[in-house]
Formats: C-alpha cells, sequence, structure tokens
C-alpha cells in the first residue's frame, strides 16, 4: 500500500535516522507570508508551551510580525517573555533579535479565560444586561471551571486577535498554545458542543417556565424539571433559568462567532503542529490528533517529536557495549569506563525504541512530516533556550 | 494490607503532571497494595481508558471488573485481587438517579431532553461531583451491601495536578452554588470523606523544573484546602550508571582519553577515537543533567512530604512492569 520501506532491522542508530520519513520544514512554514496562524496541539506535557513559543519567537527573528497566546507558561518563562501578569492583552517581548532589521516583532499574551468569557458577554450585550448575566451565580461558576470553557476561551481569542490584526495590521502570524486538555480533542469540540447545547431542547426547557405557555409542559417535561429541581434543588434551577433568560439574546453571537472560529482553523492560512513526545501515549494521543484533524479537514502541517533522547555517538551497540562493561567490571569492579559504557548502551536503546516509536507512527500516517527535536540537557526558561529550541525545530544541530 | 506508611488510609488519590506516568503509578501502587486476601479497585475518570490498556483487557464497561492479581507476597503467598472501574459521568448521574431516586424511567426522560449531556459536560461542577461520588461510593461501602465487593483499598487515577484541587474541592463550589437540597448533602459526604484521615492524595512528578514546580504548587494548593498530602513520587528516575566520584571526575575533566581508549582496547572494543569522544561527550550530557536533576531532587526532599523513587524503564511499562514497580513501592512503604 505504501512505498517500500527501510529494513527496520537496522542495529546501527545514527544522526542520519533522526527522521525516517518526510521531514517538516518549520521555516519554511514561518517564512511563507500565507501562513497566518499556526496552532500547536497535543497531550499535556509533551511541551506545547515551549514549542509554539519557540516557534514564535523564531519566525519574528525572521522578519514576521508574530504574536503567540500562551495558555499556562512555567512562570520563569512567562517572566522573562514579560507576560506573568494575565491582562488579556498582547504585550512587546523585550530581547527580540535578528528580525528587527527585517521588520520583524514579538508579542505574548497569556489567556485568562474567564476575562475572556466576560468580554464577550460584555460585547455582546447590554451593560444593564451584561451585569446581569455577569453577576449570576451560575454564570460565575461557568465561566470559571466549566471543563470546556478554557478551549472554547482559547479559539475565542484567537478569532479575536486574528479580526483585529486583520483590521489594524498588527499582526501577520498568530501562534496559538492550547490548553492541555483532558481529553486531546475538547478544543476542536468545545465551540460545536456549546452550540449543539444552546440549540438543545435542554435550553427550551429552562426557558419555558420563564416564558410562560404551559403548552410546553409535556408530560416528560414536568418530570424533567421535577426532577432537576429535586436533584439539585430549587435554588439552583432558578439561577439557571435566569441565566438562561439573560443569555438567550447572546446565543446567536456566540453559535456565529464560533463558526467563524471554526472556519477560520479550516482555511488556508492556518496550520496545525501536532506535538509529541517519543512515548507511547502522546504519540497515540498525536495519532488521535491527526484523524481528527483530517476529518474535520483542518490543514495539518505535521508532526513535532520533542525531547528526543540525543543520538549515541559511534557505533557500538548496546549489547556490545553491555559485555565490554561487563568485561571491565571483572578486573576493576569500580571501573569508570565501564560506568560509561554502560550509559552508551541505555542511551543507544533508548533512542532505538524512540526511532521504533516514530517508525510506527509513520507507517500509520506516512503523510505527516515531521521534525525532531532533540531533548535539552536543561529546561528552558529565557529567550536563549527558546532561540535554541526553535533552532533545533528547523534542523539546525549544533556542531 | 494496607499501606505501610499510610495505614490509615482507605482512598489513594494519584495525581501528576501530564506526562509524568501517574497512570503507571496509580495502577503499580494498586498492585502493591493487593496483598493476600484482600480487594483493591482502581479507578480512572478522564475517559482514556487507560487502564485497559495497561492490563491489556477490553475496554473497560462502567461495571467493577477483575484485572489483575495483585503482587505476590515475599514468602510467595498469592496476591490478593485487583479489579478496575471506569467511571464517565453520564452512566454515574443515571445510576446516581437510580439508586438515589428510584428514577428509572425519569432518567431516561432526562437523557432524551439533553439534561443528562448538560449536566456532565457544561453544568459546572457537576461532572465532577459524579465522578468523586462515584468514588466515594466505592470507599465508603460496607459489608451491608451484600451484592457488591468491599474494598480493602481504592486508588483513583485523578486529573492532573492543575486540577487536583479543583476536582476534589469543587464540591466547595457546587455546595455553594446548589445552597440545599440532596446534591449539597451528596457533595458534603464527599467533602467530609476526602478531607478525613481514610484519604491521601500521592503526587507523581519527574526531575524536571516544571513538574517539580507544580507539585509544590499542587501540594501548596492542597493543604490550602485542607486536604490530606500523601507522598510524593519521583518516577521515570533515569539510570545512574555514574556515581558521585565518576560524576565528579567527569566535571573536573579528569577522565583521560588515554585511560578510555586503552579501558576499550582491554574489554575487546575498537578504542578509536571517535568512540572515546563520544563516551566523554555522553558522560558531560549525563553530568548536567544530573546535576540539574539533583537540584529538583532536593527541591523535592524540602517539601517535607515522604517520598518514593522509580527508575525509568528503558523498555517502555508492560504489565511485568508494572509489578516490578509494584514491588519498588511495596518495599519503600507507599504500598
Amino acid at each position: 500500500m505504501t512505498t517500500p520501506r527501510r529494513s527496520r532491522t537496522r542495529s546501527r542508530v545514527g544522526p542520519q535516522s533522526l527522521t525516517g520519513g518526510r521531514t517538516l520544514d518549520v521555516d519554511r512554514l514561518l517564512d511563507d507570508p500565507r501562513t497566518g496562524i499556526i496552532v500547536c496541539c497535543g497531550s499535556g506535557g509533551v511541551g506545547k508551551t515551549t514549542t509554539s513559543a519557540a516557534l514564535a519567537l523564531r519566525a519574528a527573528e525572521r522578519g514576521r510580525k508574530v504574536v503567540v497566546l500562551t495558555i499556562d507558561p512555567a512562570r520563569r518563562l512567562a517572566q522573562s517573555m514579560g507576560i506573568e501578569v494575565l491582562d488579556n492583552t498582547p504585550r512587546p517581548v523585550a530581547g527580540v533579535g535578528g528580525g528587527a532589521g527585517r521588520g520583524g516583532s514579538l508579542d505574548a499574551m497569556m489567556l485568562d479565560m474567564k476575562r475572556t468569557f466576560d468580554e464577550v458577554v460584555e460585547s455582546q450585550a447590554s451593560p444593564e444586561k451584561a451585569r446581569q448575566i455577569l453577576d449570576n451565580p451560575f454564570y460565575v461558576a461557568l465561566s470559571s471551571s466549566f471543563a470546556g470553557t478554557q478551549e472554547y476561551m482559547a479559539m475565542e481569542k484567537l478569532g479575536q486577535i486574528h479580526a483585529d490584526a486583520q483590521r489594524d495590521g498588527t499582526y501577520d502570524l498568530i501562534v496559538v498554545d492550547t490548553p492541555p486538555s483532558r481529553s486531546a480533542l475538547d478544543f476542536l469540540d468545545a465551540p460545536e458542543r456549546l452550540s449543539s447545547f444552546l440549540d438543545g431542547r435542554f435550553i427550551k426547557l429552562l426557558l419555558a417556565p420563564a416564558k410562560g405557555p404551559a403548552r410546553m409542559m409535556t408530560a416528560g417535561f414536568g418530570i424533567v424539571t421535577n426532577t432537576l429541581a429535586k436533584v439539585l434543588g430549587a435554588q439552583v434551577l432558578r439561577d439557571m433559568q435566569t441565566f438562561v433568560a439573560a443569555f438567550d439574546t447572546l446565543f446567536g453571537g456566540f453559535r456565529q462567532r464560533a463558526q467563524k472560529t471554526f472556519e477560520l482553523l479550516q482555511a488556508d492560512g492556518t496550520a496545525f503542529l501536532v506535538v509529541a513526545a517519543p512515548e507511547p501515549d502522546a504519540l497515540r494521543e498525536a495519532a488521535y490528533f491527526v484523524e481528527r484533524l483530517s476529518e474535520d479537514e483542518m490543514p495539518l502541517a505535521g508532526l513535532v517529536v520533542n525531547r528526543a533522547s540525543p543520538q549515541p555517538i559511534g557505533d557500538v551497540t548496546a549489547e556490545g557495549a553491555m559485555a565490554a562493561a561487563q568485561r571491565l567490571r571483572k578486573d576493576d569492579a569500580d571501573s569508570r569506563t565501564a560506568g560509561l559504557l554502560r550509559l552508551h548502551a541505555d542511551r543507544v536503546r533508548m533512542v532505538e525504541r524512540e526511532t521504533l516509536l516514530r517508525q510506527r507512527f509513520e507507517a500509520a500516517h506516512p503523510q505527516v512530516p515531521t521534525a525532531v527535536v532533540p531533548a535539552l540537557a536543561g529546561d528552558v526558561h529565557d529567550l536563549a533556550g527558546l532561540r535554541q529550541v526553535g533552532a533545533l525545530l528547523a534542523g539546525e544541530r549544533p556542531t | 494490607m494496607s499501606s505501610r506508611d499510610f495505614p490509615q488510609v482507605r482512598l489513594h488519590i494519584v495525581t501528576g503532571k501530564g506526562g509524568t506516568g501517574k497512570s503507571t503509578v496509580a495502577a503499580s501502587l494498586a498492585l502493591g497494595l493487593a496483598a493476600a486476601g484482600t480487594n483493591v479497585l482502581l479507578c480512572e475518570v478522564e475517559g482514556r481508558q487507560g487502564i485497559a490498556r495497561m492490563f491489556d483487557v477490553e475496554p473497560l464497561p462502567y461495571a467493577e471488573r477483575r484485572v489483575a492479581t495483585g503482587l505476590p507476597e515475599t514468602d510467595g503467598q498469592r496476591g490478593g485481587v485487583v479489579h478496575a472501574l471506569h467511571i464517565d459521568p453520564e452512566s454515574a448521574l443515571l445510576e446516581y438517579l437510580s439508586m438515589y431516586y428510584k428514577l428509572g424511567r425519569a432518567g431516561r426522560a432526562l437523557d432524551r431532553f439533553g439534561v443528562v449531556e448538560f449536566a456532565t459536560t457544561i453544568a459546572p461542577g457537576v461532572r465532577d461531583v459524579l465522578l468523586t461520588g462515584k468514588v466515594y461510593e466505592a470507599t465508603k461501602r460496607n459489608s451491608r451491601n451484600k451484592k457488591a465487593i468491599t474494598y480493602d483499598a481504592v486508588v483513583l487515577d485523578a486529573p492532573p495536578t492543575g486540577r487536583i484541587a479543583q476536582f476534589l474541592g469543587v464540591n466547595h463550589e457546587l455546595a455553594g452554588l446548589a445552597r440545599m437540597g440532596p446534591i449539597k448533602t451528596q457533595a458534603d459526604s464527599v467533602t467530609t470523606l476526602f478531607h478525613s484521615r481514610r484519604t491521601a492524595v500521592h503526587l507523581v512528578t519527574v526531575l524536571e523544573e516544571m513538574p517539580v514546580q507544580e507539585t509544590t504548587d499542587g501540594i501548596a494548593q492542597l493543604r490550602e484546602h485542607g486536604l490530606p498530602v500523601g507522598g510524593v513520587v519521583v518516577n521515570q528516575v533515569r539510570p545512574r550508571d555514574l556515581d558521585d566520584d565518576d560524576l565528579a571526575a567527569v566535571r573536573a575533566g579528569a577522565v583521560t582519553k588515554r585511560q578510555i581508549a586503552s579501558d576499550l582496547t582491554r574489554s575487546g572494543l575498537d578504542g578509536k577515537a571517535e568512540m572515546v569522544t563520544g563516551l566523554l561527550t555522553e558522560a558531560r550530557d549525563h553530568a548536567e543533567r544530573r546535576a540539574l536533576e539533583d537540584a529538583q531532587r532536593a527541591l523535592v526532599d524540602a517539601l517535607d512530604v515522604p517520598t518514593y523513587e522509580l527508575p525509568l524503564l528503558v523498555g517502555g511499562v508492560d504489565l511485568g512492569a508494572l509489578y516490578e514497580l509494584a514491588g519498588m513501592l511495596r518495599d519503600q512503604g507507599l504500598a
């Protein structure tokens, strides 16, 4: 079905095997003026935030006017980018070099979910009505803790920034980091789920008593409202009804916005990057993503495999190194060279395993170009570190 | 058998930053706790079917299934039984309605009107209350309930550290929202269990800056909410092929190429320059990483909670590996 593939039984693992299939050309993606939005998605703990920030910085230093929207950056990284204050507005990042001469710039912001939600309400409703909604206890809980709100708001903010950028020409590239979702697909589903809920019978049911006509009250409705009152308590039901009644006029606006953002994501200017680590779980999630994105006709640009173990140097196999270490230990139990050989063996095994995992992914998704980023010894918390990650993403290898 | 370090604890809640291996730790803990003659329940709540994958069984339904035999005792005695339960909020809600309200028909009506979907996806906090409510029910079950299995311990593979306080404490939020009524009563009982000495929240981390930071923040947050902090499991600890002396020598540049070359030749390998330089470079990388890990380890030690250590398994984690990890947790006293 696919083109013949190189033998997998190769025992030598060398730099040339770093990417088996198609290589993702990160610089071409960043330099292409048609790329207007890059969305980084993937499961939690794979380095999405760092990847987003590194891509944004690299693009800026190559001359693009970039804004990066992050969700929950590590504190020191946020500090170094000057975005530890949550004010929901992009702020210029100091210390961006290189591209300045070419007109590049970098702004960054950290998403404040509740504030974004509030802003949407404020922009859609009259001041009195907005107040009524913002003060409703049900809204307060919904806007700060509903499991899909963060995903939805990230997309909402993306839509806003994009509209502003189109109007004012402030940015020509938006890089978005997605929330670490319970399910990797939450952020794609959230707008749809919200709309379908808002269209649903349940809303009509909640609205029915407020709107009066008893003809709505079929037997089923009666059971439902009674049950709700019984289980949730009448107070909660009243709060919910007030909220839904007040929110009713905004629903259309929400649905429209959700639809627009969805279309924006499907447009040609958008590129999705699926971020993963070379581990079975992360790659499985990545596979879901790839399938889901193609199902929804979202433009997938490629896969980024972060934190790949560094390539071993030399051509001694794990078994060879272990055997040699054993021989050395026989003469000298504390042999330091034996320790070094075992270290080498661990590294070879780790890389072999990761390579195998990547090859399996590639076998199932041969169309997905991949960039492999070797793990750095330390954590990234400044622009220099991001620059280094950016270079690795683009395939530059330290000499 | 109960946990050696946490003898009073019936409910072990395992959290951790994404990617630190909390599900692996939860599964190993369940195997380790299942001593001869006991029943342990392992619950998952995030809809991932991770348990089914780890134990290589069919995807789990909303029902308690036997998935494995616990880790054997040192005297060779056969271990107890590990059961697993995949809790999804929809089923939990319908069960809750029929159990407490005898609402078979109304439950279905609710489903038809999209209420179940609303309650489990949109309504703030309800989802978490349903999930934790089921865990509560399984933990508090006793011999009066003839039809159901009574568990000696329950292990919950919980949401990640960033969400854990909300997940466990969300009852307050909801209890505030529902100022009275049965949901509030239910939420209050759950809260009481979570805040009692029968519960411990264990945090899984790896020796990297962000996960350790998140663990530190998580512990502070749990304590702030009065939730009982258990232990910290330092997971995926890299092999320690070099001891402190070796590391010091590598860092000081005291390991000579000539020595390595002669050792390599003596061991039957080709002591050519590329290999010698390679080994030295790898050793320096390793020394750098170890220094960072040691710094993070010191931060973990300063947290003043019991710590446990599990190695990075180079070959990946299969069922056999879970038993191996379970043995280590038992040796170290968490199980």
